[in-house]
């Protein structure tokens, strides 16, 4: 009898697994909510521009509370995405916006997650369109699934807290439409602007 | 006693398939990611049998010729660039679904790679032209031939070897050289979209 109902605790504990991680996976369908905090790591780029402009000298991998800012913008893409590729250039003027502006510069970092796309895929992007900040692969699409499954491009605005770590402030499905316009909402809506 | 351990046999097997079937339902989330340019036109067929058909050609082959009415009203047939051009056959599954709808567009904007190894891109779609014509004008200009195998339905697609049992396609991918030659293949799990990189790889290597 003991056995009988250790067998069935070790299968109520297996049916516990798998379906909170059905339930995670449902969830995760959802872009991330406002005040989220979000973090993850990614490998640290080779193009030393990148080192230095994240602020990651010596690291081999990174999380996002290691990057140098109080506030990050991450544009979620593909290459294969049309409207990120019309709005590539756009998404440049924003990044050229923050850079030319001296209280800006070293506070608001950007940084883009190529959905589903490999190495290859991002470079060839990032060539094609003069990308000037750091781009990331997520080939098997593992951060995809952690930001919600967004459809592409998703623009998150992070900010940082007091416990140096990044929390959601501002989630943006679409174009980025005026750069100018976008930029000063978002820097509004950080409140540490 | 022993009609006990037959209940409890069979209530072991029962939980047991309740946690296979949700732990798959789990692992089997869609590896896509949507683009906003389609909004809420894509039909999701939710996750799919990766692949549904054998080949019936292989690498080293001529390739069987065919030819398909074009998006822009012509006739196209592969021995048209025999002698002239490499050929990349793209076959996708069906318009207006998830993966494919963010395939095309890729290529679209690589064209400058595919004219680096005298490749000549052909999309292929079981769909019909009108249904082709309103999902690729949502992909922008497509600079390469998008070609409807509708009727009869899937011909070239079953010649090939990729035709599913449902009547779409599989996302498959055909290199042949400008002898007519197959000279790779590569049938992709239909809920996967094939890596760029890799079929670069295999026109460069036609070039070596």
């Amino acid at each position: 009898m003991k056995q009988v109902i250790r067998t069935a605790l070790i299968i109520i504990w297996l049916f516990g697994i798998a379906t909170a991680g059905f339930c995670v996976d449902t969830q995760s369908a959802h872009a991330l909510d406002e005040k989220q905090r979000l973090d993850f790591t990614l490998a640290v780029p080779q193009q030393a521009a990148a080192v230095s402009y994240l602020g990651l000298g010596g690291l081999e991998r990174f999380s996002l509370g290691q990057i140098q800012a109080k506030v990050v913008i991450i544009e979620v893409f593909s290459m294969y995405c049309p409207i990120c590729q019309r709005e590539a250039s756009d998404v440049n003027a924003l990044y050229e916006l923050i850079v030319s502006d001296p209280s800006l510069n070293e506070a608001v970092k950007l940084i883009g997650i190529g959905a589903g796309n490999s190495e290859f895929e991002v470079e060839f992007f990032k060539d094609k369109y003069d990308i000037p900040f750091p781009l990331f692969s997520d080939s098997d699409f593992s951060l995809h699934k952690q930001i919600g499954e967004v459809r592409t491009p998703h623009f998150f605005g992070l900010v940082i807290d007091d416990k140096q770590s990044f929390t959601v402030f501002y989630s943006q499905s679409g174009e980025v439409g005026d750069p100018r316009a976008f930029l000063d909402n978002l820097l509004k809506q950080s409140g540490v602007m | 006693m022993k009609r006990d351990n037959q209940l409890f046999s069979g209530f072991v097997g029962a939980a047991l398939m309740v946690v296979v079937v949700i732990a798959g339902l789990w692992t089997a989330s869609p590896v896509s990611a949507s683009s906003n340019a389609f909004g809420d036109k894509i039909f999701n067929p939710g996750q799919l049998k990766p692949i549904d058909s054998e080949l019936k050609v292989a690498v080293g082959q001529i390739a069987p010729d065919f030819t398909l009415p074009s998006l822009g009203g012509t006739n196209v047939s592969l021995s048209l660039f025999k002698g002239k051009k490499n050929v990349m056959l793209t076959f996708i599954p069906a318009a207006w679904t998830p993966v494919c709808s963010d395939q095309w567009p890729g290529y679209n904007i690589a064209k400058e790679l595919f004219d680096r190894y005298d490749t000549e891109v052909i999309g292929i779609s079981v769909d019909n032209r009108p249904t082709l014509h309103a999902w690729t004008q949502e992909m922008g200009e497509l600079w390469f031939n998008v070609l409807s195998d509708f009727w009869p339905h899937g011909q070239v697609s079953h010649t090939y070897g990729v035709l599913r049992s449902d009547g779409t396609a599989e996302r498959a991918i055909f290199i042949i050289d400008k002898k007519g030659v197959i000279r790779f293949i590569h049938v992709e799990d239909i809920n996967v979209r094939p890596d760029l990189g890799l079929l670069i790889r295999e026109l460069q290597k036609l070039s070596d």
